[in-house]
């Protein structure tokens, strides 16, 4: 049975990574904007954690520099979709190459470079459960944390009024206006965050996942957590079950193979984007239903009037 | 302070100013880096801007790698136009190139040249019917076409993964995963000897004047765009935007398959994993500093083949890294996007004491 | 702004554009050819598949290029073009590469072997070099090294380490080479430990850190407790000392990477056969063919051997490596049996490379079935 802890753990350590980006994406999302660009602030997140634990040693710092890193790009995009009006799907997809090319730019005297040794994490009493505590407890704390996060976060966007109003930004930016929001500084605040949070898994990525950098590291995992929001119907929860699912599909195809059951590693890849593409289809296939979860403004540039 | 007024309409000095804006600023940006990286910035310009059109090989080679860009470009353009984001591009240039080499594959050495135009006649049909599997959940299911798009190009890899490990690959390749080389019969035809440009590059300029033609002189390219920019309106005309739905995606779908087969029968010669090479995400940059416009677009291709080129010359003569190139694209398309700004709305300096 | 300002932004505009190309074909001049006063260095110029910095692969490779430098001084003059995707751009770095004055050219992996047929068909005066390829031409020969060697040492060493018997590949792209390195890997280890069975998962690529980290935590899932890759990446041995268990590194000194879970390296070594193509391009004596290096040659060994791994295991890798060297000892030696049960190699039947270059089959040990 212990093998079957360990997929376990390996798929919620997999998954944590795909749950911060995806829920800073879905912070943008909620107020109405898509943003293209999570590879490259990932990416570009990854190697300013990396960077800065290669100097200074410390994880902690090396995941604020993620988030810093994020943050900024964001900010970049903030600025020219927010303060501009630029086209979001163009200036997404500009974040995107930038970031991946000038991750790969600032990385390159950091390829051979090798973290001090990583910490080994155990919750003391329970990771010593036969498997549960392998399976769940010896965990580092952010699979823990996003976890406490998503729980924050759902109080915070359905029963906290700051919530509704970013909520209702991303329903109907003209009523808000009209009621005295400030349309763009919320939009603008809610990117800044979504950018830290898909910096904080870039940091995770080269810190605690696979301890190391290369460029172009992030390997996709950006696009995937994009779609997982639109998978999770912009659902909290749902995106940490949908993020944990789809870590899970890549470890379960190696794990297939470990075990002797031949199966097209093509197809377990590309499950996951299939799996989307219908779920998408079925949710938006009754105009009301999509009402009810997508956010209405969602790509839509906002100008107020005056 | 600083301000930004909007302009009564758009400048139209500016709509064509804008992008020239843009690449001083993309140089002047990559001057700073030449001179950040110990690296001489007047060379690191040679390498982008005089190297890749210095020679007739050299304009081959550029023609080479900006027909593809130009091809799906002018696809895109038509989709953007219509208020379709078709961001698979990538995705249909994949399944083109799959549709081209599975014909090509059939032939054999007695095989004539009329197999040419079934192997480009394919990738065409290849990628219209990727593009339309969006268009169908679009139109059926209301679903984004951007995310859909989007994921059909991973599927589409892996499509392409598992023909060149399993089904298509080479008995004689020694297990690696990759198709026979094609027969020669099914070789684009090149320009002329000496240079790999083929009659792809006129295929691209008949498809930069149709698109000119389509979009600004025909009543049904008046329509697909009125579609894209006011439904409301277009509705009230009669034009029907389902009908500008799968006109925007069966085109672009098929200008990005037909780039995916000149690829695959031209200078690839065969199917591997590494038959996606980004173009198509690239070609939405190029439609984007080309303004959407088709012979805009014929510069926007040039220049990114251009960047594409000098990076890679900037690599082998002057050890810049290859990451440069995604830097210069990067940047050439934010600069690009705030510069169009400019368009729209002008700048005022305004004393906080009024 | 003005209509008066507009006018200047325009104008300065201009006049920048105007100046930039100015500089830029001024500056164009600066390409004066400078005449040597004694022979002109040979320019050697390498293609390399991945980043210099990778510590597997092309790290390798680079040393040696460096090696070669510091060898040949000033008769020679080296260059490379990292990350040179195995597509249609290929073609054009080799042919600037042979434009830029380069008499010998290296590429360094095997996606390059059409472009360098293309390329090398055109440039007659050039030599070209191809790792890891099958075909040749008057101007072009291949060159491998015997990496089933390192594994097979390796497998000496994890079937004397190995607590659970159950050993883990983390295997790239199913071609004859890798097939290869895993059936070998598993023959070393069960000429020391019969009981000894090795799981394998393919991960399809030769490079990708976060894939190979997966396919690690699957094997060691699955009951490995020692790792061998045939991937580019320190990921695995990482993944390993995260875990508490073992592994080896690949293609170069990994040890730095895992130093709790290192066991050895099994490296390639690039220099001496560096050294003997560009002396022999040096003297005129270069002539087509293809060479398979091994420990004979010095292109392969198994390094950095852990402290903790017991004495006879060290002894026994020892005197392989002797063997291989004196040529007394032969690994792929009858009798050896397919994981189906059948025989592959009578008793005391010796393998030629043409049975080694084509190895499809997985030997007894070897769990699951090679894809097709």
């Amino acid at each position: 049975m212990e093998p079957y802890a360990l997929l376990v753990a390996a798929t919620l350590n997999a998954g944590t990574v795909l749950a911060l980006a995806a829920l800073g994406l879905l912070i943008n999302e909620k107020a109405g904007i898509v943003n293209l660009g999570a590879e490259g602030m990932m990416l570009c997140a990854a190697i300013a954690g990396f960077a800065t634990v290669v100097h200074t040693g410390s994880d902690l710092l090396g995941f604020a520099a993620g988030m810093a890193a994020g943050a900024l790009l964001a900010g970049i995009f903030g600025l020219l979709v927010i303060g501009l009006g630029t086209n979001q799907y163009a200036t997404g997809l500009a974040i995107s190459l930038f970031g991946v090319g000038f991750s790969a730019f600032a990385g390159i005297s950091y390829v051979q470079e090798k973290l001090p040794a990583r910490p080994h994490f155990e919750i003391p009493f329970l990771s010593d459960i036969p498997w549960l505590g392998p399976a769940l407890f010896k965990q580092h704390p952010l699979v823990y944390g996003v976890v406490a996060f998503v729980l924050a976060l759902m109080w915070f966007l359905y029963r906290t009024r700051t919530g509704l109003v970013l909520r209702s930004v991303g329903e109907s930016p003209e009523s808000a206006h009209a009621l005295g929001y400030s349309v763009r500084r919320i939009r603008f605040v809610a990117v800044l965050v979504g950018g830290a949070l898909c910096g904080l898994s870039g940091a995770y990525i080269s810190v605690v996942y696979t301890p190391l950098w290369v460029e172009g590291m992030v390997a996709g995992k950006g696009w995937i957590a994009l779609a997982l929001t639109t998978f999770a119907t912009w659902r909290p929860a749902r995106i940490l079950l949908g993020a944990y699912l789809f870590g899970g599909v890549t470890m379960l195809q190696f794990h297939l193979q470990g075990l002797g059951v031949q199966v097209s590693s093509q197809l377990l890849t590309a499950l996951p984007y299939v799996a989307t593409i219908v779920v998408l289809a079925l949710i938006s296939r009754n105009p009301a239903w999509i009402r009810i979860n997508m956010p209405a403004s969602l790509g839509k540039p906002f100008h107020p009037s005056s | 302070m600083l301000q930004l007024e909007r302009r009564p309409q758009a400048s139209g000095f500016w709509r064509y100013a804008s992008p020239v804006l843009a690449l001083l600023l993309t140089v002047l940006i990559g001057i700073g880096l030449f001179v950040i990286l110990g690296k001489d910035p007047l060379r690191g310009l040679q390498m982008f801007f005089w190297e890749p059109l210095k020679s007739a090989y050299a304009l081959g080679e550029l023609m080479v790698k900006a027909t593809p860009l130009l091809v799906i470009a002018l696809g895109l353009a038509v989709c953007y136009r219509s208020n379709v984001w078709n961001i698979g591009a990538e995705g249909q240039f994949v399944i083109g190139a799959v549709a081209a080499g599975g014909v090509a594959l059939l032939a054999d050495k007695e095989t004539g040249r009329w197999i040419v135009v079934a192997v480009v006649l394919a990738g065409v049909a290849g990628g219209m019917a990727w593009a339309s599997i969006t268009a169908w959940l679009k139109d059926r299911f209301h679903a984004n076409e951007i995310l859909v798009s989007l994921m059909l190009v991973y599927v589409a890899d892996m499509v392409l993964s598992y023909l060149v490990y399993g089904p298509w690959k080479d008995p004689a390749g020694y297990n690696f995963p990759q198709s026979k080389t094609f027969e020669a019969a099914t070789q684009i035809p090149r320009l002329m000897s000496g240079s790999r440009v083929s009659v792809g590059l006129l295929i691209a300029l008949a498809g930069v004047a149709l698109a000119w033609v389509f979009l600004f002189r025909t009543r049904a390219g008046f329509a697909q765009q009125v579609g894209g920019l006011a439904p409301a309106a277009a509705r009230y005309a009669g034009f029907s935007s389902r009908k500008a739905l799968w006109v925007a995606l069966l085109t672009s779908g098929g200008a990005a398959g037909l780039a995916g087969a000149l690829e695959v029968a031209g200078p690839l010669g065969q199917l591997t994993p590494y038959v996606p090479a980004g173009y198509g995400f690239a070609a939405i940059i190029v439609a984007y500093v080309g303004r959407l416009h088709p012979v805009g677009m014929v510069f926007s291709a040039i220049l990114m083949s251009m960047f594409y080129i000098g990076g890679e010359l900037a690599q082998s003569r002057m050890g810049l890294p290859k990451s440069i190139t995604g830097v210069f694209q990067g940047l050439l398309l934010f600069s690009l996007l705030a510069c169009d700004t400019l368009v729209a709305y002008r700048l005022r300096w305004r004393s906080r004491r009024m | 702004m003005t209509d008066l300002t507009k006018r200047s932004v325009l104008k300065i505009a201009a006049i920048s554009v105007v100046a930039a190309a100015t500089l830029v074909a001024c500056g164009k001049k600066e390409e004066a050819p400078k005449a040597a006063a004694k022979a002109e260095p040979l320019k050697v110029a390498f293609a390399y598949v991945g980043p210099v910095g990778d510590g597997g692969w092309t790290f390798a490779h680079d040393n040696a290029r460096k090696a070669v430098e510091k060898q040949f001084g000033d008769k020679i003059v080296t260059s490379f073009v990292e990350k040179v995707p195995e597509s249609a751009d290929a073609e054009r770095v080799f042919r600037d590469m042979a434009a830029q004055g380069n008499k010998l050219i290296f590429g360094t992996t095997f996606g390059y072997m059409e472009p360098m047929l293309k390329v090398a068909a055109d440039s007659k005066d050039i030599k070209f070099e191809h790792a890891t390829g099958y075909k040749t031409a008057e101007n072009l020969r291949t060159y491998d090294s015997r990496t089933y060697e390192g594994a097979y040492m390796a497998g000496v060493i994890a079937g004397k380490m190995t607590k659970t018997n159950t050993l883990g590949v983390v295997a790239s792209i199913p071609i004859p080479e890798v097939i290869r390195n895993i059936n070998t890997f598993t023959l070393g280890a069960q000429s020391v430990n019969p009981k000894v069975k090795t799981k394998v998962v393919w991960v399809n690529e030769w490079f990708n850190p976060p894939k190979e980290t997966e396919a690690a935590t699957a094997l060691i899932n699955g009951g490995a407790d020692v790792l061998m890759q045939n991937t580019d990446s320190p990921a695995v041995l990482q993944t390993a000392e995260k875990m508490g268990k073992r592994a080896f590194g690949w293609d170069s000194d990994m040890t730095a990477y895992g130093p709790k879970a290192h066991l050895g390296s099994a490296v390639i070594n690039w220099t001496p056969y560096y050294i003997k193509a560009v002396g022999e391009a040096l003297e005129g004596k270069w002539a087509t063919g293809q060479s398979w290096w091994g420990v004979k040659e010095g292109a392969i060994d198994m390094v950095s051997v852990a402290a903790d791994v017991p004495e006879d295991a060290k002894k026994k890798v020892d005197e392989i490596k002797a063997g291989l060297k004196d040529g007394s000892f032969v690994i792929w030696k009858g009798p050896i049996v397919g994981s189906d049960g059948k025989e592959i190699l009578a008793k005391d039947a010796v393998a030629d490379d043409k049975f080694l270059g084509g190895i499809k089959f997985y030997v007894k040990g070897v769990e699951g079935k090679v894809p097709n």
